[in-house]
């Protein structure tokens, strides 16, 4: 038996199917992963995420430290109470220890790191406040609720008829504390949407109510094919500690601006940049029947196992596969994959295939 | 508990077999084979006129989660395949031992089925994963 979350027992009641996710028990779907991608595109769907680690930094070096410990500059917050912010964590070598969401809340800083990246995260962050006054506290004690598709915030604020105007108040990328619960407008999907951290002992509750304003419970594996259409990434596949930002479209999460910011892995970045970097994150479309998978290699101007799929998948969306993949820098338009002794052709795209229900291919 | 039916063979990897009237044999993958997998999007069943041989594969079976070679079991050329499976693959998973056949083979021998199981050894074997 993996780690339970305050919600495993409802998805037991929904039907839900469970699977071992990172050490937890999880539900993958609930009857039929096509038709909860579905709902999220169309209507409003919700996911337990309570698997995911909450760390919060206090103490009065909090921003200096978060400066330091993540390539993207948390200074973009400084006048913007409860914005969020997309950020990777780098080891020495400038490779990718994990991605996070980092939101500014008025002296202090809430993380959302990986669940499976849990415990090496935790590790390397306590490692570098050596010689800062912050504290770092877990936040076990929260469950997390994410509601996304089109109607998520008008579903979600029939369920929270008290916190309709904490709701409309919301920004996109934006978070707000009510009492010890915080809702933010973000997400995994592509969608609009929220996410609600609430106390453990709350969560059953929400999630009954939001049942009961039509929101539909999607599993873990909507949630990939969801984020796989939006081209965004998936600790693990993406990126891991052996990739550089740079070559899993992570450049623009990359903030050299304050030249006397020294964060970790800032050199051997700045020195891949002005060397070239040799690989790029790249989407890739297959109109042909097949499906493309994370690990397929890929040819790339006739020369073999030039690349490889990092993701891949049936986009239900589209009706067709599509996967994310790491090519020379240089490949554009075409190329081949080798799909199960089978060679189809691709075509390369931007990393982005799915946005607010609008196909972008 | 999945259904398995008890007029069919199975195979350890999933697939089933029902022998019809005329001799001929019907092949698709169980309810558990389809539980397991998720939805269904993609089918690859042999082409109609080519031999399949028992044990080998003879097709693919694509879901949102993975792909999954599909064995014969038996040995025999290939009379039919479900069509249908192009447009609507999701019928493998809303009904896998009617409309979601894969393919119809007419077997060279009949008697490879003996080493196949029933449905007590299908279900003792998924009772086992």
């Amino acid at each position: 038996m993996g780690n339970r979350t305050a919600l495993y027992q409802s998805h037991v009641d929904a039907g839900a199917k469970i699977v071992d996710f990172g050490g937890w028990d999880m539900p993958i779907n609930y009857g039929s992963q096509i038709e909860e991608h579905h709902t999220v595109r169309q209507n409003a769907g919700m996911f337990d995420v309570s698997h995911m680690t909450v760390v919060d930094v206090t103490g009065p070096d909090a921003r200096a430290y978060l400066r330091t410990l993540l390539a993207n500059d948390i200074a973009k917050l400084d006048d913007f109470i409860g914005k969020a912010l997309y950020s990777g964590m780098l080891n020495e070598a400038g490779g990718v220890i994990d991605d996070l969401i980092v939101y500014h809340l008025d002296g202090w800083y809430r993380v959302v790191v990986n669940c499976a990246t849990r415990d090496k995260d935790l590790a390397w962050m306590t490692r570098q406040s050596e010689g800062f006054a912050v504290t770092l506290q877990e936040r076990a004690d929260f469950a997390m609720i994410a509601v996304q598709g089109p109607k998520a915030l008008a579903q979600a604020k029939q369920a929270l008829p008290e916190q309709n105007d904490l709701i409309d108040g919301l920004k996109v990328f934006h978070g707000a504390a009510a009492g010890d619960w915080f809702i933010a407008r973000t997400g995994y999907t592509g969608e609009d949407g929220l996410e609600i951290m609430l106390p453990e002992a709350d969560a059953p509750a929400l999630w009954q109510t939001l049942i009961d304003n039509a929101v539909a419970p999607c599993g873990l594996g909507a949630r990939d094919t969801l984020r796989l259409e939006a081209g965004m990434n998936l600790y693990g596949h993406e990126m891991d500690e052996t990739v550089s930002p740079w070559q899993a479209n992570m450049g623009w999460t990359i903030d050299l601006k304050d030249a006397e910011r020294d964060f970790i892995g800032r050199a051997p970045l700045e020195a891949q940049q002005a060397e070239g970097v040799p690989a790029k994150l790249v989407g890739l479309v297959l109109r042909e029947r097949g499906v493309l998978r994370a690990e397929q290699t890929i040819i790339v101007d006739g020369v073999e196992a030039t690349g490889v799929i990092t993701s891949g998948s049936f986009s239900p969306t589209l009706g067709f596969s599509i996967a994310l993949a790491r090519v020379p820098a240089e490949a554009e338009v075409e190329a081949v994959v080798e799909v199960r002794n089978k060679r189809l052709p691709v075509t390369i795209v931007k990393p982005n295939f799915v946005r607010h229900g609008q196909s972008l291919v | 508990m999945s259904e398995i039916r008890s007029e069919l063979k199975y195979l350890p990897s999933h697939e089933w077999a029902r022998v019809e009237e005329d001799g001929t044999v019907t092949i698709g993958i169980t309810e558990h084979a389809q539980d397991s997998l998720g939805d269904v999007v993609y089918v690859e069943t042999p082409e109609v006129g080519a031999n399949v041989a028992a044990g080998e594969e003879a097709g693919v079976v694509e879901s949102v989660k993975a792909a999954s070679d599909i064995y014969s079991p038996v040995t025999g050329e290939v009379i039919a395949v479900n069509e249908s499976l192009e447009d609507e693959p999701e019928q493998v998973n809303s009904s896998p031992y009617d409309d979601g056949w894969f393919f119809k083979v007419k077997p060279s021998d009949l008697s490879e089925l003996d080493d196949a199981l029933d449905a007590d050894g299908y279900k003792a074997a998924i009772e086992d994963e």
